[in-house]
């Protein structure tokens, strides 16, 4: 990394701690040639007249059947958290490496994971979906007869209502990764069928009010889902990112409600029940309830606050000298679009609006930039969203007062990363 | 089908720009001896709950033998989410914080243990939820838990609960 900048004079800022004017992403990243704004270091061409990499002497490898990422890219991989792997392993996540992607669809085999008994193997032939209960007519379809349904393909985020739960609860920051830290969010781009289609072909009864939606795992997971959302626009989806859907996220079928909080989408999805009243099942007992400050709890907190976090640079990396960096990271909202996203360099002293980079999507993940100088001094990197409701993401301490010091669901507070002057980063709390 | 052709006439009618896809109609007819007892939820009034009976005594057998390893010898010790309360693990034991003790008979016939679910008789199903229910303080532990006495347990934190979606819909707390 050279640290052959351009003068900081030249460079018009936007904000406190070296925050850049958006005009600067093109100006000065062309002008630099690239190189510098990724803040990576420039190979060494000594040789450029005469080295020739092996590869490019042998015959390549020939096609194959399903394509992997390269060799080099291996430790991409999900962090896999497992609070109980002795006595029940069966309760296992996975957190998606977001410190690792950019854009905003996750790629299939990095979409988090969060099993309450395991990930099944579902024979797709014997699978079956059932419609029952206040229905003029209990339907089953099997998955060749659901391929010939109308389809929708629409993109959405998935996160676990658990999601950033070490900085819920945890009274230090543990210095860990976005995988580790925010891991349980993924984006994809879900087709299928539009439960609405379905659920007009059995015939809601007038006193149909609810769905209790159940998967084929170990466990059967159980939600009870107001029919508003399901008619609205519950997917039942069929494929992930134009290939059909993993394993980890419910082959050979998912229920998919977009903006809800993660354990909702059901999946390996056998059965919905149509019923008047909500069973309150186990996870809308406890699992998926929150305590307040006062002792009394909610439930029914279905769609996920507006929430956002820079995953470059964020805790585990090392800055490459001071210079230029582009800052960016992923904002997203349950309810709406993300309207807006702010950024500060200074722990929040000043502020900068990012550039929201298209297409902002409704419930998608939308993904942010900035340009940034760095000086090499210490500082605290934030991001934080507002959404298109009006709704802006809190900080840490308000969104603590709200709750009892237990609860770890539905955190949406404001992320600051502390960048030393070693250029380390590192989770904090303001 | 009909209610859709229905519906679709009057939306036209009203000049909605809602467009409703029909599809195949390729659902084929389910009976109801063709679904599985997961495939519904024992409702929180008791519709739903089948023939069997279980007490507190015979639920301690049955936990010491099957579920201690995950929820501890006296059910507060855990290490996964201890069903006895108050404990120093989990602030929503389900015998005391969920809202209804139904909840409690479905989930361990469906879920538990985790290892082998659906392994447990109806019978002693209840006997499980009349155990955490009796060490919760619940229940006396002389009370069998059947059909008739399961949704008759008040459970203590029943109206502690706001419901969100009733109050303010998708809206985020």
């Amino acid at each position: 990394m050279t640290n052959d900048i351009n003068e900081p004079t030249a460079l018009d800022y936007a904000a406190g701690g070296g925050l850049l004017s958006r005009r600067m992403l093109l100006g000065t990243i062309a002008a630099s040639g690239g190189a510098m704004a990724a803040g990576l270091a420039v190979p060494h061409r000594a040789g450029a007249q005469g080295v020739v990499p092996e590869w490019v002497t042998v015959a390549g490898h020939r096609a194959r059947g399903y394509g992997m990422p390269a060799e080099a890219e291996a430790p991409v991989q999900r962090a896999i958290i497992e609070p109980w792997q002795d006595v029940a392993p069966e309760f296992s996540l996975s957190g998606t490496p977001l410190q690792r992607l950019r854009g905003t669809i996750t790629p299939s085999g990095l979409h988090f994971e969060v099993h309450h008994g395991g990930r099944p193997d579902v024979d797709p032939d014997q699978h079956r979906l059932m419609i029952h209960g206040l229905v003029d007519r209990p339907l089953q379809f099997d998955l060749n007869s659901l391929e010939r349904y109308p389809m929708v393909t629409a993109t959405h985020f998935l996160e676990c209502a658990g999601n950033s739960l070490v900085n819920a609860v945890m009274p230090e920051p543990l210095q860990a990764g976005c995988d580790v830290i925010h891991g349980l969010l993924s984006n994809s781009e879900w087709s299928g069928v539009p439960m609405s289609v379905l659920m007009d072909e059995a015939g809601v009864q007038p006193e149909g009010k609810w769905v209790v939606a159940v998967g084929s795992d170990g466990p059967s997971l159980a939600r009870s889902i107001p029919i508003e959302k399901i008619m609205e626009d519950g997917i039942l989806a069929l494929y992930q990112n134009g290939e059909r859907i993993r394993p980890e996220q419910g082959y050979p079928m998912r229920l998919l409600l977009p903006g809800f909080e993660g354990n909702m989408n059901v999946k390996w999805l056998t059965s919905l029940w149509v019923t008047d009243a909500p069973a309150h099942t186990k996870h809308e007992s406890g699992e998926y309830t929150e305590i307040l400050a006062d002792g009394s709890s909610v439930k029914f907190t279905f769609a996920i606050g507006v929430k956002s976090l820079i995953t470059h640079p964020s805790a585990t990396m090392t800055m490459s000298g001071p210079g230029f960096y582009e800052i960016s990271g992923l904002a997203w909202s349950g309810v709406g679009k993300v309207a807006r996203v702010e950024v500060s360099a200074d722990g929040g002293a000043s502020w900068a609006d990012a550039e929201l980079v298209e297409p902002v999507l409704p419930r998608a993940l939308t993904r942010f930039r900035m340009p940034w100088q760095w000086d090499g001094s210490p500082t605290i990197l934030m991001s934080r969203a507002h959404d298109d409701t009006g709704a802006l993401q809190p900080a840490r301490p308000d969104w603590k007062a709200r709750y009892h010091p237990s609860n770890f669901l539905h955190y949406n507070a404001i992320q600051p990363w502390n960048v030393t002057a070693e250029g380390e980063v590192q989770n904090v709390y303001l | 089908m009909y209610t859709s052709k229905a519906l679709s006439i009057i939306l036209i009618a009203a000049g909605s720009q809602v467009a409703l896809a029909e599809g195949p109609d390729l659902g084929q007819p389910l009976t109801s001896d063709e679904i599985p007892f997961y495939a519904t939820y024992v409702m929180p009034d008791g519709r739903g709950l089948p023939e069997g009976s279980g007490t507190p005594a015979e639920g301690a057998e049955i936990f010491a033998a099957q579920c201690t390893e995950c929820h501890g010898i006296t059910g507060t010790e855990g290490p996964v989410m201890p069903p006895v309360g108050p404990n120093e693990i989990w602030a929503k034991p389900a015998g005391s914080y969920w809202p209804y003790a139904t909840t409690l008979f479905d989930y361990i016939r469906r879920a538990m243990p985790l290892d082998h679910p659906k392994s447990l008789s109806n019978d002693q199903a209840y006997a499980l939820a009349a155990f955490i229910l009796e060490r919760n303080g619940v229940i006396d532990a002389d009370t069998a838990m059947t059909a008739e006495t399961l949704p008759m347990v008040e459970m203590p934190n029943r109206d502690n609960f706001v419901d969100v979606w009733a109050t303010q819909g998708a809206k985020p707390w």
